[in-house]
């Protein structure tokens, strides 16, 4: 006999129901403002959290599934890498220092974003919006844990990669990326989700991870190009979500408008000081190279980033304020970098060096207006200073500048034959910045930037300038870790081992 | 508010020169002389004459630039705070008005070996 059966699994749609909008019960022995205390006090006005929508109407139970696929396989392929010594799979080892730089200054900031959006997830009243940020915040402590698993097998086989932790808190150039997080997780909640939604996963992933990974498959690192892959298809979402959330505050009100534009140009110029790192590592770290800067940013900065101002532009957001300054620094800012980097290489834990003639060369191609006019003669004389036999080491340390914490190595957006010096005085007390785009930022928030960390002032303060101590407190071991790749144990191993996996000797 | 907060927020500058022995943060930029990335750190005692950090700390960090040799400190022309300065090298950082973390520069007009200059 046949008998209707009741109906026991929920469709999709309803499961998505009472996985989300359900979970949002009205308080009845405290108020709304005392469950949520964060939420208005940065000025946003939202008058119905049921218009925001999730894009992706993921739930909790797809979302496992889905991710313990991809584990599944990330780390079957690092078994085989590690198994098959994918290590002298490399172009070069002087690969291993963009690798470096981004365990010490990136995955940090990867589990640094998992604590932001376990916090958001919570300050923020709306269902949909809680779900969303609670399933970012798994993602990045997942891109944390993977991005450490796929490096570490890097560890047991050559110098910088063993104390990350300590580097990304207590080295000068992590902490970059370090404020950049520190300044997001002390913001409100909204501004938080433009700092990570719009800052670092629309400017930075882009420019980052994309680039960063086609470079990693170019020079033979398949343990990171896995963890990108297993990373890119998070990243999808963590962008929509950012944009989702603006366009939710614009709707919303039109009295947020000024609220997000300040935000958008504040982190956006954020985002881009950060790429600064990116920016040497496209240019000269990779052995084997993708595609310079300047091309990175035309695809990735010009073209995405216009289309997104284009479609922003209808709600009243006009591109941000330092996309000028941004554009002008582009066929600059990585030889002041590089050259940076290579003159206070005492000090960082991976390894610099005097770009050869043929890579030379290629910057000329790749910058034709600025690389022989203002920065081969540079690089020529640190050659001749290396060869008489007194490399040159630059022990005057760095002006950093106090919002960016950036060493002020930047140049005048119109004159690139000088320094950008700005200052302002506080309370009595002198800052001292890299550009006009930082200098806004500080003077909208003094009191959040006069107690910046600087790692510069901080070795005097706390060390007296005691350079040893400071490289023990920091995990720098003298000698091996930090200096010039020519002459490196990275440099002398790497080329051992590869010669006795591909010859007879 | 000089910061968005839920209450007035006070914060504490962590680099106030009480914090650093009886010395002081001084920053020194030759113009146009880009081989030094960035300005030059030196942390310096308030009382140590304008001289003495000029013929010391400042005279060791610019060496490795070609034009060095040729530097002549008597004729450089000193800016403080972005404008121009006539320091008294035989009087301290402090009666020179050289405060902590305040920046100094220098411009040598004529001496540009390794950038061209308009």
């Amino acid at each position: 006999m046949d008998m209707k059966v009741a109906k026991k699994k929920l469709g999709m749609k309803e499961r998505y129901r009472a996985l989300t909008r359900d979970l949002g019960w009205e308080p009845s022995y405290q108020s709304k403002d005392a469950l949520f205390p964060y939420v208005k006090y940065e000025g946003i006005k939202v008058h119905d959290w049921d218009k925001w929508e999730d894009p992706f109407r993921l739930t909790m139970d797809a979302y496992w599934k889905y991710q313990a696929e991809k584990e599944r396989k990330f780390y079957a392929i690092i078994d085989a890498h590690a198994q098959n010594n994918g290590h002298l799979n490399l172009t070069d080892a002087r690969y291993l220092s963009a690798l470096k730089i981004f365990l010490q200054a990136i995955s940090p900031g990867e589990y640094a974003a998992h604590k932001g959006f376990s916090r958001a997830g919570r300050e923020f009243p709306g269902v949909g919006t809680q779900v969303a940020c609670q399933m970012q915040a798994i993602d990045e402590i997942r891109h944390a844990q993977t991005q450490i698993h796929a490096m570490s097998n890097y560890n047991r086989y050559y110098d910088g990669f063993h104390a990350f932790v300590d580097a990304r808190d207590r080295i000068w150039y992590t902490s970059v990326a370090r404020s950049f997080f520190d300044d997001a997780m002390s913001a409100g909640p909204f501004e938080f989700m433009i700092a990570i939604g719009f800052s670092f996963e629309y400017v930075l992933t882009n420019l980052l991870f994309v680039p960063f990974m086609s470079g990693a498959a170019y020079n033979g690192d398949m343990a990171t190009v896995t963890f990108g892959f297993s990373a890119q298809s998070d990243e999808a979402r963590h962008m929509t979500l950012g944009l989702e959330c603006i366009k939710f505050m614009l709707e919303q009100d039109p009295d947020n408008l000024p609220i997000v534009q300040a935000w958008i140009d504040k982190w956006f110029w954020r985002g881009f000081r950060v790429l600064g790192l990116v920016s040497t590592m496209m240019d000269y770290m990779l052995p084997k190279r993708v595609m310079s800067w300047r091309e990175a940013w035309e695809i990735y900065g010009v073209e995405n980033g216009g289309a997104l101002f284009r479609d922003l532009a209808r709600y009243g957001i006009r591109p941000p304020k330092g996309w000028d300054d941004a554009e002008k620094a582009i066929d600059h800012m990585s030889h002041q970098f590089m050259l940076g980097l290579y003159q206070w290489s005492f000090g960082t834990s991976f390894h610099s060096w005097i770009p050869p003639e043929e890579d030379m060369d290629w910057l000329s191609a790749k910058y034709p207006t600025t690389f022989d006019k203002y920065y081969r003669p540079r690089w020529e004389h640190i050659k001749k200073l290396k060869a008489a036999g007194t490399p040159f080491k630059n022990f005057g340390l760095a002006r950093l500048c106090q919002c960016c914490q950036l060493p002020s190595v930047f140049t005048e957006p119109d004159d690139p034959t000088m320094i950008c010096h700005r200052e302002t005085v506080y309370k009595g007390e002198k800052y001292q910045f890299c550009s006009d785009g930082c200098k806004d930022i500080f003077e909208h928030e003094p009191e959040k930037y006069i107690q910046a960390w600087l790692p510069m002032p901080a070795l005097f303060r706390e060390f007296g300038g005691d350079v040893p101590a400071w490289m023990d407190w920091v995990g720098l071991r003298d000698g091996s870790d930090n200096g010039d790749y020519d002459g490196s144990r990275d440099q002398k191993h790497f080329n051992e081992w590869r010669n006795l996996a591909t010859s007879n000797r | 508010m000089a910061v968005t907060a839920l209450k007035e927020y006070i914060g504490v500058p962590r680099d106030s020169i009480e914090h650093f022995g009886g010395k002081q943060i001084v920053y020194a930029s030759w113009d146009h002389h880009l081989l030094f990335a960035s300005s030059l750190m030196m942390c310096l005692p308030i009382d140590m004459p304008f001289g003495e950090m000029v013929n010391g700390p400042l005279t060791a960090l610019v060496a490795p630039d070609p034009d060095s040799a040729a530097l002549d400190w008597k004729k450089v022309e000193w800016m403080k705070d972005n404008k121009p300065f006539t320091p008294d090298f035989s009087k301290s950082l402090a009666e020179n008005g050289i405060g902590h973390k305040d920046q100094i520069r220098f411009h040598t007009p004529g001496l540009n070996s390794l950038l061209k200059v308009a």
